[in-house]
């Protein structure tokens, strides 16, 4: 990274109170702090967000595409977690 | 063309306050494409919106604002010589900034809890004005604690425009304002600033032999007329036309 | 959204499959993805065709907001009425705001925003060749909204089902915002339209000069477009440059005659059998020649883009060597500066 070439973050913004923060994209910041700012006045200023973080993007660490089989797949065969799962005789209330 | 007509309280008060705002935020919209980095260029046009939003509510309090902004004279403006001063380099647009901001800040925080005319205007606008301020005071951190020659140029800038920092302090007409307390408190306020930017604090005059109160009496300097020249033009080339 | 960095280390492995078999898996795999209409994601295998292309294109629209700031700043100092230097300022600063949307999106790719800038300030990379048109009155910036922003829009819209999924959520949030620039380049038209006959000739003016630059920013006919077929089969592009131009087209014309202004081209005629509206003949060697250079701002907006870059070398430089001096304060709150420094400094001796 030459000297002016500042660090990605990524941005989260919760929309409202309530609401969990997602993801609303990125930006360059030298710091945590400018990056903060920077985010309210690029992803916030229609007022899109009651709260941020900034999240330096060298900090994510997320699962590779490779391995999404092993992953995710050994969850698709589990419908008993799933409450359709149940068969409840008609009738029987507040299940 | 008087659009001021004989100047009671408000109307005296609400042009000194508007033509800050807009002046300043004409200044700032000078960045626009210019900006040292992309980021702050949406940072600069959020804080000339801004300015320019209050600027037009106090204009409209003494009178038309586009009349007010477009069809006075040089000498009928009432911001203060501060925020006229061209950008220069990012270093004094940020020094003017901190110097704005902080007086700014401190003026409408004390409009706000008042009961005055302004204070609706001023119990928004704080919000927005704390703001541009802690955006002065990262970047005066920044560039004051960057590198040497962000050093330099931001320690010059400080220097060019404290002359103009007296000037703030002249007390407005109907504002009901304990100016040298408000002085006081800006002066600690800067001071730690550049102290915390490892600036040293200017030590010079805070205002020209001229210029004690002189935009807020309509006095100005040369690039003010420059400046409303390029504001008016359009305006005034097409009289009595809508826009 | 993956880190650039992440990116590539993902993209090293897939390349690195030794066995040809496995790298044909990661074909099939990336086709069926695309041919489903699903997204491709930043740390999915891709071919390396198809990064370049997304690259380049993103890259192109990203400078073009950026240079597209100029022509419209050119008027924030002298707009006729304050509502209107409020309304310019925003739109300009979202242009910004729609450049950084964009670089990101391309440094999922594994480009850095600086390697992109370089590229556009030494040439190598292109911005939309309508920017090197200048903006001569008022009423242009009225043009640029109406015209130009309404063919960026309907060049944009199908872009927000591209198949890559950072430039497609990119594209969702620019369209989005985007809305207003269209109307209030309208509006800005219908009042200049209605208003004094000086105004009236300027806004007629100004459609004259904007009209065939923006039916050139759909790109070159189908027929000598080198690009398009490729980019529709990766489902980057959805439709023809010439579809959209009609699309444009039709939806102008109507528009036009509510403005009472008049679009410059004598053949301009509902022709029932198409169920659209034929116009003449497009001056592609003006086209190449502004894409060559040779527009009358194309100099000019590149110097000017560089020098604010270079200008604000210092700037950047500053901030970085701050933050240098001041790792660990990541709080967020508002910094404390020296006794944090002297707190690093102290925990690092």
């Amino acid at each position: 990274m030459s000297t002016t070439d500042w660090p990605l973050w990524e941005v989260f913004v919760r929309s409202r109170r309530g609401l969990s923060h997602t993801h609303a994209g990125s930006l360059h910041a030298p710091d945590a702090e400018l990056a903060l700012r920077n985010a309210r006045d690029l992803y916030t200023r229609r007022g899109e967000g009651v709260s941020i973080w900034v999240v330096p993007a060298a900090a994510i660490t997320a699962s590779s595409p490779d391995e999404k089989d092993p992953f995710f797949e050994p969850a698709a065969d589990k419908p008993y977690r799933h409450p359709t799962f149940y068969d409840i005789p008609e009738g029987v209330k507040h299940l | 063309m008087t659009a001021t007509g004989p100047a009671t309280a408000p109307v005296t008060a609400a042009l000194a306050l508007g033509d800050d705002a807009l002046v300043l935020s004409h200044r700032l919209g000078e960045w626009a494409g210019h900006a040292p980095v992309l980021e702050e260029e949406v940072a600069l046009a959020n804080i000339a919106l801004d300015l320019l939003g209050q600027a037009r509510v106090l204009l409209s309090l003494a009178g038309d604002e586009d009349e007010l902004a477009y069809l006075r004279e040089e000498r009928s403006f009432r911001n203060l010589q501060l925020v006229e001063q061209p950008g220069g380099d990012f270093a004094h647009t940020i020094a003017r900034q901190l110097y704005f901001s902080t007086y700014q800040h401190l003026l409408y925080a004390e409009l706000a809890a008042g009961d005055g005319p302004f204070a609706p205007l001023a119990a928004k606008a704080v919000k927005e004005v704390a703001y541009h301020r802690d955006h002065a005071e990262q970047w005066t951190l920044r560039l004051g604690d960057g590198t040497e020659e962000s050093h330099g140029r931001m320690h010059r800038a400080c220097e060019a425009l404290w002359k103009f920092t007296g000037e703030m302090f002249q007390p407005v007409q109907g504002l009901d304002i304990d100016w040298t307390r408000l002085d006081e408190r800006w002066r600690e306020s800067v001071e730690a600033v550049l102290r915390r930017a490892t600036l040293p604090v200017p030590e010079g005059p805070r205002t020209g032999a001229w210029s004690a109160g002189a935009g807020r009496q309509g006095l100005h300097t040369e690039p003010f007329g420059r400046m409303l020249a390029e504001l008016q033009h359009l305006h005034r080339s097409h009289p009595g036309a809508t826009w | 959204m993956a880190t650039p960095a992440a990116q590539r280390t993902a993209r090293t492995e897939a390349d690195g499959t030794p066995d040809t078999v496995g790298t044909t898996a990661y074909q099939r795999a990336f086709d069926a993805a695309v041919a489903a209409d699903e997204r491709v994601e930043p740390r999915d295998w891709m071919p390396d065709a198809y990064r370049a292309t997304l690259v380049r294109q993103i890259a192109q629209h990203a400078h073009s907001e950026i240079i597209g700031m100029q022509p419209e700043a050119n008027w924030i100092t002298r707009a006729p009425s304050l509502r209107r230097k409020a309304i310019l300022m925003a739109k300009v600063q979202d242009e910004a705001g729609h450049g950084l949307y964009l670089y990101s999106a391309a440094e999922t790719l594994g480009t850095s925003r600086e390697e992109l800038l370089d590229k556009l300030h030494s040439g190598r990379q292109k911005y939309s060749s309508i920017f090197n048109y200048p903006t001569l009155t008022w009423a242009d910036v009225g043009a640029i909204g109406w015209l130009v922003d309404g063919a960026a829009i309907t060049n944009q819209v199908p872009l927000c089902r591209c198949s890559y999924g950072p430039y497609a959520r990119a594209m969702v949030r620019i369209c989005k915002e985007e809305s207003f620039h269209q109307r209030q380049g309208y509006e800005l038209l219908l009042a200049l339209s209605k208003g004094t006959t000086e105004q009236h000739a300027m806004a007629q003016d100004a459609v004259n000069r904007w009209w065939w630059p923006s039916l050139m920013m759909f790109g070159p006919p189908d027929d000598a477009s080198q690009h398009s077929a490729q980019s529709m089969e990766w489902k980057i592009k959805r439709h023809s440059n010439d579809e959209l131009r009609q699309r444009f087209v039709d939806i102008c014309v109507p528009q036009a005659e509510s403005l009472d202004l008049t679009l410059p081209d004598p053949d301009l005629r509902w022709n029932e059998e198409r169920g659209h509206y034929d116009f003449g003949p497009i001056d592609w060697t003006e086209f190449w020649e502004v894409l060559k250079g040779n527009g009358p701002c194309n100099e000019q907006r590149i110097t000017q883009r560089r020098r604010a870059h270079d200008e604000g070398a210092w700037v950047r430089e500053a901030a970085a060597a701050y933050a240098a001096k001041h790792t660990g304060h990541t709080d967020g709150t508002r910094t404390t500066g020296h006794q944090t420094a002297h707190e690093t400094e102290a925990e690092r001796a």
